[in-house]
């Protein structure tokens, strides 16, 4: 339970692998919202300041539903993500890993006042931090939980060396390892991948730079290209 | 079977829904603009590629194939069990039945918001009668002034000062403050129904500070002809968010047989259908008291005889409608 993925089965009994999101990177995407709804009250204000006691009125109602229902209008009807939570890559999900529906989006939205007390989601951050899932308050009690919507894997390159199948059969999560050592290639320093290579060759012993390529042209023939 | 005939095999089907899963990601809503027969046959290609991700896990394919049926049967699972919004009829039926039979299902927890509310009403009202400084415990002296100088008889605005302008931005007001008193009502529940009792205890207080005061300098004549008639939907609807808020509550303090967060978690589906309802009530209330309660053109009788009638049409409303459904 250390990495942030859950498996969650579905009915057609395939695991669908989800993320959760931690606290940091919903804050950003309530700093977000929050900017947006400034820019929002602003523009009204100024618009609606011409009419008069109608137009105060009017704001007035218009400050009351966008303060509680921005969220819930948005998570029901975009794929379960404000402008701040898309912008994040985050949406919200029900336990089960269904898009969230509006009693879950409510329940969560109105119990925000809880987890905002005693100040500036105070309760809300310590809940987060307790629960496995990172849920505050609100997502306990609606079931809901906030996820990644995209594992980000889009258009990463591995070396461009020929492919060369590996030595012998290796396990999913071995392949998995071997294409992530591959993909962060470019992050890391020759020496440690050198360093990284030499665990997996260290009963062959042969020259350093070539266990890296080997790894690297495994990884590329893992992933489809052959040679 | 050889990965590469796996997916020679299944190559179009999975195309076909990756481009139907292109559409469907850029759309609002479900609607008619997809190829004729990809919509109907959605489930079954899904359930398809949920086949075809199980068995390329099982004869360990590489990963790059796992990766995409996995994204397509992630993106697949989350329009196939997506949340169906409201139908007319759906809303009309919870109004006309499934409302007021969720309340009477909560009838004890009703009860106790009721007293909670009205008898810090009471007892303030009646104490104010003996010990008039008592007015001081919930209002300061600057708010006493304008709270009296609104309900004066010989003023020239009861209620509060409008012109005929104003009663948009008094609904205004109303919306946005009572609303939120009742959400806040609601939400406090969480907090083992603590936040629930004390706004309904608050408001009580607050409540019956005001009418006992109004009433001993002799301003009922004003205030309660104003009150009565929003009164119904507005005490009520404050009632309710607390039944809701006291629902959660109760179900964190005795979760019976389940765990505490499960108790919570069907606790709170409950408890926001009745929030739905509170909504409702509390538009209502703002209306009438906006458009309404505050008409000078009305004499109090007229006033009198309409409050009674909705204080009557509500009790009615939530003890009566939709029982027969029910048995």
């Amino acid at each position: 339970m250390l990495d942030t993925y859950r498996a969650i089965e579905t009915p057609e009994g395939v695991d669908l692998r989800l993320c959760v999101a931690g606290p940091v990177v919903r804050s950003l995407a309530w700093g977000i919202d929050l900017l947006i709804r400034s820019g929002i009250y602003i523009a009204l204000a100024t618009a609606l300041s011409q009419l008069g006691k109608f137009g105060l009125g009017l704001m007035l109602v218009s400050l009351f539903l966008i303060e509680w229902f921005y969220p819930v209008l948005f998570e029901v009807y975009r794929h379960g993500a404000t402008p701040g939570k898309r912008r994040m890559g985050l949406c919200v999900t029900h336990d089960d890993g269904t898009p969230v529906g509006w009693s879950a989006s409510m329940i969560r939205n109105l119990l925000r006042y809880v987890d905002f007390l005693p100040f500036l989601y105070g309760f809300g951050l310590v809940s987060m931090l307790l629960h496995p899932d990172f849920k505050r308050l609100g997502d306990i009690a609606a079931g809901t939980r906030v996820v990644y919507r995209e594992t980000k894997k889009n258009a990463v390159s591995i070396p461009a060396v020929p492919a060369q199948p590996p030595p012998f059969s290796l396990a999913l999560d071995e392949q998995r390892a071997v294409i992530n050592f591959a993909e962060r290639s470019n992050t890391l320093s020759p020496e440690r991948m050198e360093e990284l290579a030499s665990i997996v060759f260290s009963h062959t012993r042969k020259q350093p730079n070539r266990t890296v390529n080997q790894l690297h042209a495994t990884a590329s023939w893992l992933m489809g290209k052959k040679s | 079977m050889k990965q590469q005939d796996f997916e020679m095999q299944h190559e179009a089907l999975w195309q076909r829904m990756e481009n139907l899963l292109l559409i469907l990601n850029k759309q609002r809503k479900a609607s008619a603009s997809l190829p004729a027969g990809d919509a109907a046959d959605f489930p079954q290609n899904y359930r398809q590629i949920c086949h075809h991700l199980a068995l390329a896990r099982e004869r360990q394919y590489a990963t790059y194939l796992i990766d995409r049926l996995d994204k397509l049967v992630l993106d697949g699972h989350q329009h196939l069990y997506r949340a169906r919004g409201f139908l007319l009829s759906q809303v009309l039926h919870f109004f006309a039945a499934g409302f007021p039979a969720l309340v009477r299902a909560e009838a004890r927890l009703f009860w106790l918001a009721f007293a909670l509310l009205y008898l810090p009403t009471l007892v303030m009202g009646v104490a104010q009668q003996y010990a008039p400084q008592m007015v001081y415990t919930m209002l300061d002296h600057a708010t006493l002034v304008s709270v009296e100088t609104m309900y004066d008889p010989k003023g020239a605005h009861i209620g509060r000062e409008r012109q005929s302008d104003s009663n948009f931005l008094m609904f205004g007001h109303y919306i946005k403050n009572n609303i939120g008193i009742s959400f806040q009502t609601f939400a406090g529940g969480l907090l083992y129904g603590l936040g629930s009792i004390f706004y309904l205890v608050y408001n009580g207080l607050f409540f019956g500070a005001i009418a006992g005061h109004l009433t001993r300098i002799g301003y009922g004549t004003t205030f309660f002809p104003f009150v009565v008639g929003h009164g119904a939907f507005e005490l009520t609807a404050i009632v309710l968010s607390g039944v809701a808020g006291l629902k959660m509550g109760l179900a964190l303090l005795l979760p019976g047989d389940q765990t505490r967060l499960a108790a919570l978690r069907d606790a709170s589906q409950i408890s926001i259908r009745i929030v739905y309802g509170v909504i409702v009530m509390l538009l209502i209330a703002a209306f009438i008291e906006a458009f309404w309660s505050s008409s000078q053109a009305i004499p109090p009788a007229v006033k009198y005889a309409v409050g009674g009638l909705l204080w009557l049409g509500v009790a009615a409303y939530l003890l009566r409608m939709g029982r027969a459904r029910a048995a």
